[in-house]
Order: structure tokens, then sequence, then C-alpha cells
């Protein structure tokens, strides 16, 4: 598609002149950079090689069925938080707080169908509804309304939430709903693959959401130039409240997938819920999303997930020891990120397309 | 029922003029930015805005975009009074305005950015298809060329994207455009673009502008009227071809000297070397 962008020679006020031949190492440097999705998807190929065939000797432990099953038990939480995350960051925010949400929501599931007799499917759709939009909503209300920044929003909200689900709790679990556990494998599992199919979907969803509709246009003209597009008559109040709101829900629904693939509804005590939403960040960075707003895709926060999922289970799998493996994140992201700026810094230079 | 521009249909019939402004003052606090203005333009004129930094075209511009009301006077548009609620509202009155900045966004394609907030759909879903054909079509019929309306406004020059922002709003269906200092800081190729661009829509009719400028060789090569806004009021109002740069150039240094002298004389050291 860059292909067709080329000016033609002679055109009046054509743009800066072209840099002379950059060095073939440039060159590619700035080919990996631009194609992000595609090098953060070599990167998971490089990753597969490597934990299923290199360090396999024989016989493969990462391609096993259990294997696999775990894989997509640490991977889609990830992912799908982080398609929320994507957006949010395209218009210039952040959400801490989903991790929070994610904790509270399946308690909500649980208050509504053992205490209030919600029916069990619909006690699932409305916890999710309810928590994911309501605190959504609340981050936007803060955030847009009140403008605090979201950093600080989501980080009180988060708080907020964490204490009031070990307080309704008693700092206890609660368990699965019976009524819920047979519908409940087809949300999540440690014995099927529902949460990468659900992953999946919502890839699928988020993608088309952000490349094909106003909505996604909208939230990266907002991220882009917030002025800019305010002149145009974009409501940027809306689209904020709603990416706000869409994280969420995903946050919720996450949570309760959780619920399900444990089997028990956990308060993640002691900060825990925090690792999700850093993940869910980390693999929005890895695929491309610059923090610097307008620009971000969802396949990239997918493959960013898969990374960080795989190198996770790589260790696991191949039984050596995982305390480095915050070593590869932090890498993982630094480099991504640096790639994010110098891209951009290029861009402005009006040397790379 | 809104009255479109294009028709007039005022009250007594004479109104040729498509827009016009009477009496406007606009005071921020103890801060008056504009006196009296009157102004008019008519249907497919191109009226050049001149003034000093200060001399209240912003103020101006800003009040006919919908962006602020005016402390005072009235706006009639095709010969009925308006009261201009909101840019969106102005907007859909058939004024609309290029801003400096253009509200261009650089992550997005030309073709996004010209359908900017005016999306074609098709159901839920952007019809991307239609979008970059009319875009292509719109660019082609303005003499604008660019050759890939795929490209992101971020790899155009200062003119092209200039270009692609009068398009979209010519073709969002103004009657009357403003135009907020289209070639400041522009090159002499750039600024060709944006000069052939509003020499077109001359040509076409239909679409009156004002154009705000500082240069004033630039405003009388493409303006059919100039108007010049001195201290919130416009102080000259005559067609490009009866007056001249050195006209127009004496009365703003006129008043350098006036403002000059009045400071001098203010500090208590006017002794007469004011007059250089």
């Amino acid at each position: 598609m860059s292909e067709t962008v080329q000016r033609a020679p002679g055109v009046a006020g054509g743009g800066p002149a072209e840099t002379p031949g950059p060095g073939g190492v440039r060159r590619a440097g700035i080919f990996l950079m631009r194609q992000r999705e595609a090098t953060v998807f070599l990167v998971v190929i490089l990753l597969i090689i490597y934990f299923g065939v290199i360090n396999s000797t024989g016989r493969s432990v990462f391609f096993t069925h259990a294997a696999l099953l775990n894989l997509s038990v640490v991977a889609a939480p990830i992912m799908i938080i982080a398609y929320g995350e994507v957006l949010l960051l395209i218009c210039g925010e952040i959400d801490l707080s989903v991790g929070f949400i994610y904790v509270f929501a399946p308690y909500v599931m649980y208050y509504f169908v053992h205490y209030y007799s919600v029916p069990s499917v619909l006690g699932l759709i409305l916890a999710v509804l309810v928590v994911g939009g309501g605190i959504g909503w609340l981050n936007g209300f803060l955030t847009v309304t009140l403008r605090l920044p979201s950093f600080i929003t989501t980080l009180g909200t988060g708080f907020v939430l964490s204490g009031l689900t070990l307080t309704l709790a008693h700092g206890e679990q609660a368990p699965i709903p019976p009524s819920l556990v047979s519908f409940g494998k087809w949300i999540g599992s440690q014995n099927n693959f529902a949460d990468i199919i659900w992953a999946v979907i919502l890839l699928a969803v988020f993608q088309v959401l952000l490349r094909n509709t106003r909505w996604g246009l909208h939230t990266i003209a907002v991220g882009g130039n917030a002025l800019g597009a305010r002149e145009a008559g974009v409501n940027i109040n809306r689209i904020k409240y709603g990416n706000f709101m869409l994280t969420g829900l995903l946050g919720a629904f996450t949570g309760v997938m959780i619920a399900f693939q444990d089997n028990v509804i956990d308060t993640f005590a002691g900060g825990a819920a925090y690792q999700p939403m850093f993940y869910a960040v980390a693999a929005a960075v890895i695929g491309g999303t610059a923090m610097l707003g307008g620009s971000g895709t969802i396949v990239g926060a997918f493959l960013g997930g898969a990374v960080l999922a795989i190198l996770t289970n790589g260790f696991e799998v191949i039984g050596i020891s995982a305390y480095p493996l915050q070593i590869f994140f932090g890498g993982a992201i630094l480099a991504a990120m640096i790639a994010n700026v110098q891209l951009a810094r290029l861009r402005g230079e009006g040397r790379v397309r | 029922m809104t009255t479109l521009p294009g028709e007039p249909q005022g009250p007594a019939g004479q109104a040729t003029d498509v827009l016009r402004v009477e009496h406007i003052a606009k005071s921020y606090g103890a801060v008056t930015a504009l006196t009296d203005v009157n102004l008019r333009l008519a249907k497919g004129e191109v009226l050049g805005l001149l003034g000093d930094n200060g001399a209240g075209k912003s103020t101006l511009i800003k009040i006919l975009c919908g962006f602020q009301p005016p402390t005072a006077g009235r706006i009639l548009l095709n010969g009925q009074e308006v009261t201009l609620r909101s840019v969106d509202h102005a907007r859909s009155l058939g004024i609309d305005c290029v801003y400096q900045d253009l509200a261009l966004v650089n992550q997005l394609s030309i073709y996004h950015n010209m359908f900017l907030n005016r999306e074609k759909v098709r159901g839920p879903l952007l019809s991307n298809r239609t979008m970059r054909r009319l875009a292509r079509q719109y660019l082609d019929e303005m003499g604008i060329d660019i050759p890939s309306v795929d490209a992101d406004v971020a790899q155009l020059s200062g003119g092209q994207r200039q270009a692609i922002a009068v398009a979209r709003a010519v073709y969002s269906n103004a009657k009357i455009l403003l135009l907020d200092e289209p070639l400041a800081a522009m090159g002499a190729k750039e600024a060709a673009i944006i000069l052939d661009q509003v020499r077109e829509l001359k040509e076409k009719g239909d679409v009156s502008v004002i154009i705000i400028a500082h240069n004033y060789g630039q405003a009388l090569e493409i303006c059919d009227r100039i108007n010049l806004l001195q201290h919130g009021e416009i102080t000259l109002d005559k067609p490009s071809a009866q007056t001249s740069v050195a006209e127009l150039n004496d009365i703003v240094m006129a008043e350098y000297r006036r403002a000059l002298e009045q400071r001098q004389a203010a500090e208590g050291r006017g002794n007469g070397s004011a007059a250089g």
C-alpha cells in the first residue's frame, strides 16, 4: 500500500527532498519499523521455532495439547484487555483500573446469581455490562468531564475497586454459581480453547471497529489532532467516554473468563490485579501502539499478547528458570517503544512514509 | 426551515449580498477587539480582509464562523438576520472556515481527512471505496495535483495540506468560505496552489470567499475587493483595481506614525523627531 504513496517528481510544492539512499542496515531498520505487525509476527514465529523446535530435544513439549491449552489460558486475557487499551492509547488515554474491573465483575456476577436469583446467564451478562460499562463511564466522567489525567483517574478508581472487592468479599474467594458451571466452559476453561477463540473473535470485531467504522476513524482523529477533530465537529468527549466503557466491558468480560478458567472467583489481593493490566499495555506497545496518540493497531495488540504469552509459557514448558523472564519482557517493551518513537520522529522529518 | 445561502430572499429583495455584517462589536472584559465593523460580501465575490496583528481580523472570523458571539451588532445571511449558535450551526447554514491550523489529522489518509465527520458509510461500515473515488474526483476537479489519496496527510507539503483543507470545505457544500491566513508561511510555489484554487472558485461563481491576508500584493492579486481592518473598524473598502500596495502601505504606515507620536508624547520625550 505504501508503494502507491510515492509522489511524482515536479509536483508543485512537493515535500521535503529525499535523503539520498540510506544504507542497507538503516533501510532494513526503517522497513521493520514501518511494517510493525509483520515484524511482531516474525518475532512470534521465531519464538515458536525457538521453543517448539530448537529446544524440543526430539519431542516437542511446546506443541503438546496441554501446553497449547495453557498458552490459550495465558494469552487470551492479555490480548482481550489489550484491545481496549489500544483504543484508549490511540485517543491519548490509558486505563490502569481494568485489572480491578476484572476482579470485581465476577463477584458481582456471583452476587446477582447467588443472592438476587437473577437467571444465571442473564446475571453474567448484567454483571459484565454493569461493572464494565459503569466503571468505564466513571473513568470517562472523571477524565473527560472533571478533566483529571486518566493515569490518575484510573489509578484511583483501581484502588477503590480493589478495596470494594475485598470488603464485599470479606477477602474470601467465592465459588462459581453451580447453575453457571456448564455454561461457563464456553467462556473460559483450562480444558478447551474457548479463551483463545474469544480472543480471536474479539480481534476481528475490534479490528473492524478501529479500521472500518466512523468510531475508529474518530478515535484516531481525537488522538492525532484533538483541536482539529473538534474543529471538524467530532465529539471528542463521546469518543473518550465510549472507549473507556469499551475497555471496561472487555475487562469485565475477561474477569468472568478468568473466574471460569480458575473455577473459582478470587480477590487477587495485594495488587496482583495490576499484572494483567501491565501485560495488556505491554502487549499494545510491543504491537506498535505509540503512547503519543493517533496510532496503534488491534492486530499488533494480539501479536504483542502472543509474544508475552509464548515467552511465559515457553520458559515454563522447557523447564528452565523463569527468573530472567521479565528481562525479556522489559527488553521487548523498550525495543518496541524505541521503534515507535523513532518512527514517529522520522515521519515528522519526512524521511519515512 | 432554515434559509440556505445562494438565493437572495431578503425582505427588501435588493440583497445580492450573501453576507452582511452590521455594527458588529466585540469586547473581552475591558479589552475592545472590534468597535464597529460593517462589511458586505456579494455572491461569488472574493473579499480580502487585511490588517495588522491585533486589528481584530481573527476575532471577526471567529464571530462569522460561529465560534464566538459578538457583543453587539447583527449578521445577515441573504438578507435574513441569523444568530450563529456554534461552528456546526454556522456550517449547516453554509459558512465554513478553513482554520490556520487546517484541522487535518496527520495519522489519517487524505481521503479520510477530506471526509472527517462527514464520512460516507454503508450500514455501520465506512465506505472507503466511495470516499477514495470522490476524494480523487474532487481533487481532480479543483486541479490539485496529488498522486495518491491514500497517502497520509503528514506526507504532504504545506501548500498541499492547505489545498486539501480548502477542498474539504468547498465540497462539504460551503457557500461562504472563510480562509484564515491561507498563505502564511508558504513559499511562492505553494501559495500558487491556493491562489489557483481560489481563482477556480471564483470562476464557478457560487462560492463567496473572505481571505485574511498579510501580504498586500497577494491579496490584490486574487481578491475582487479589499477591506482594511484597523483598530476594530473597517477603514478602507475598495475594489482591488482601485487601490494599490502603495496606498495600503501608506494608510498602515500613517497609523504607525500616529501610534509612535502618541507614545512618545505620552512619555514626555516627543521632541518633534517622531516624523521620520
